[in-house]
């Protein structure tokens, strides 16, 4: 499988008063075509930070990464065209309506007048949204909301989605929702979603693969399964406890037992 | 480095920004005038202590007073506008619009034309109404001073946007303007001519930027156009404009700044 995301030795440290603080301290990673990748660490990782890198929302302080191709340094247009990015505050204003929304987001990712707002009435068939059109965002459930952030991030189809923390705040319902629009866009579209969360059922249920990061730099990495036989110490292991044991925020588990397959 | 956008693509972009954010004006009515309040109140309730007073300048004290009233209301309103890219940068909407291709120079260069064409409509609302009070000047005079006005609001917009960017807090960034505007109406004779003022204070009041355009809209409204006034005033609001906007280019292109 080709390699969609690259990174190597990605890096971010921030100048703030109290002296430089190393947010990402070099993450290492490659996210293949069509793989829904779960991001996970605890609060203050790096997560976002990474994310916002790899979206050109913040320029790396050391190392390089390539999204779909392109170089973050050197392209950042070309990053930008080929990815989508939702934001955990999403990025709806409360004041305009859900079509307008649609539709200058196509606007700006350069689709011309009448393709916008055909796209904008494509994706609102697609993500559930047709009804609530002619709405202000504000008056959005939680759920509609998120998945408008998701259409506006969906409009020129991107090979790859990046999401932050999609389902937080989401009623279970709305998650479930969540998790098969996700899984239906990498079936039928091929996209790759690079996904964060803190809900770790959510990481078992969706992700391919998983990336744990720890203060600032990659400390683990594989699917669900392997990571549980490796940390967890057996395939039914909980994910929790694989978390716990892999960021070390618990004891480890007991003993030196052989592996139980 | 960035490559630069194609001029084709910053004007497409810069009318989509302006377009999205002049409809969001035009949706808040209340706010459209009510931005006009203050030197309205000024000009109904200050204007006419001033009719029988010696003022030192040509023309009538409504020649002299509206020009500055007119600044007021730029400065004023225009320093404000980075309150509004805060908010959006707290909902993910600034974001969310880097994260497209759009040029980024067309993100700031849309709000601040959109903050050009509100304050010079309602700078025209103010000039009515000052024509209402006994104002009389030609319109040429008024005309000029409808483009000192403007900009003046892109050279204080881009600037409050930069700021807004790079403050990210209404707590942050309320004292800040404060600590700026009331200084630059005071230091600047926006309210009575400089000309009154002791040595020190004129003195003083050249450092001011906007003293310049105050003084140049005075003569434009009493119909003197070839002064050394206007000369000054126009390359000042110019280069300030230029600085300005460059100063905002930059804090705009830089990712996460």
């Amino acid at each position: 499988m080709a390699a969609v995301i690259s990174a190597a030795g990605l890096a971010r440290t921030f100048q703030t008063k109290a002296g430089p603080v190393d947010a990402v301290r070099g993450v290492d990673l490659t996210v293949h075509e069509g793989e829904i990748l779960g991001f996970l660490g605890p609060n203050g990782a790096g997560k976002t930070t990474t994310l916002r890198m790899l979206t050109t929302l913040l320029k790396p302080t050391g190392g390089t990464a390539a999204v779909a191709g392109h170089d973050l340094a050197t392209d950042p247009a070309g990053v930008r065209r080929a990815s989508g990015y939702v934001a955990q505050s999403g990025g709806a204003d409360p004041g305009i309506g859900v079509r307008e929304e649609l539709v200058t987001q196509a606007r700006f990712y350069r689709l011309s007048k009448a393709d916008a707002v055909a796209r904008a009435g494509e994706l609102a068939r697609e993500l559930d949204l047709t009804d609530f059109l002619d709405r202000r965002t504000a008056a959005l459930s939680g759920g509609q909301r998120r998945r408008l952030d998701i259409a506006m991030a969906l409009t020129h189809r991107p090979k790859v989605l990046f999401l932050d923390e999609p389902t937080t705040g989401l009623d279970p319902g709305s998650r479930a929702d969540l998790w098969d629009l996700v899984r239906r866009l990498r079936d039928e579209h091929g996209t790759t979603v690079f996904l964060t969360t803190h809900y770790l059922d959510e990481a078992d249920a969706l992700a391919d693969r998983l990336v744990i990061v720890d203060g600032g730099t990659v400390a683990a990495e594989g699917t669900p399964g392997a990571l549980k036989l490796r940390y967890g110490g057996s395939l039914d292991a909980t994910l929790q406890d694989t978390f716990l044991a892999v960021t070390g925020r618990a004891p480890a588990p007991a003993g030196d037992a052989p592996v139980a397959v | 480095m960035t490559p630069q956008e194609p001029t084709g693509m910053l004007l497409h972009d810069t009318a989509l920004v302006y377009g999205r954010y002049l409809r969001q004006s035009l949706r808040s009515r209340f706010a459209l005038l009510f931005g006009a309040l203050t030197p309205l109140l000024y000009l109904l309730f200050f204007g006419p202590l001033l009719t029988g007073l010696p003022l030192g300048r040509a023309g009538s004290s409504w020649q002299i007073l509206v020009p500055g009233l007119l600044l007021q209301l730029g400065l004023f309103g225009a320093l404000f506008a980075g309150f509004t890219i805060i908010m959006e940068s707290a909902q993910g909407v600034v974001e969310r619009m880097r994260v497209t291709p759009v040029s980024r120079l067309a993100l700031l260069l849309g709000r601040v034309l959109r903050d050009a064409t509100v304050f010079v409509f309602q700078a025209v609302l103010l000039v009515l109404a000052a024509v209402a009070m006994g104002l009389r000047a030609p319109l040429a005079g008024i005309l000029v001073g409808f483009g000192f006005v403007a900009l003046l609001t892109i050279s204080l917009a881009s600037l409050s946007y930069a700021a807004g960017m790079k403050v990210r807090t209404p707590q942050e960034f309320g004292p800040l303007i404060n600590a700026v505007s009331m200084p630059s109406m005071l230091l600047s004779g926006l309210m009575l001519p400089m000309s009154l003022a002791p040595a020190w204070l004129n003195v003083l009041s050249h450092f001011v930027p906007f003293r310049y355009l105050v003084d140049a809209m005075r003569d434009a409204y009493v119909g003197h156009y070839a002064t050394a006034h206007m000369l000054y005033g126009v390359l000042v609001a110019v280069g300030f404009a230029m600085l300005a906007v460059t100063a905002g280019t930059r804090v705009f292109r830089t990712a996460g700044a």
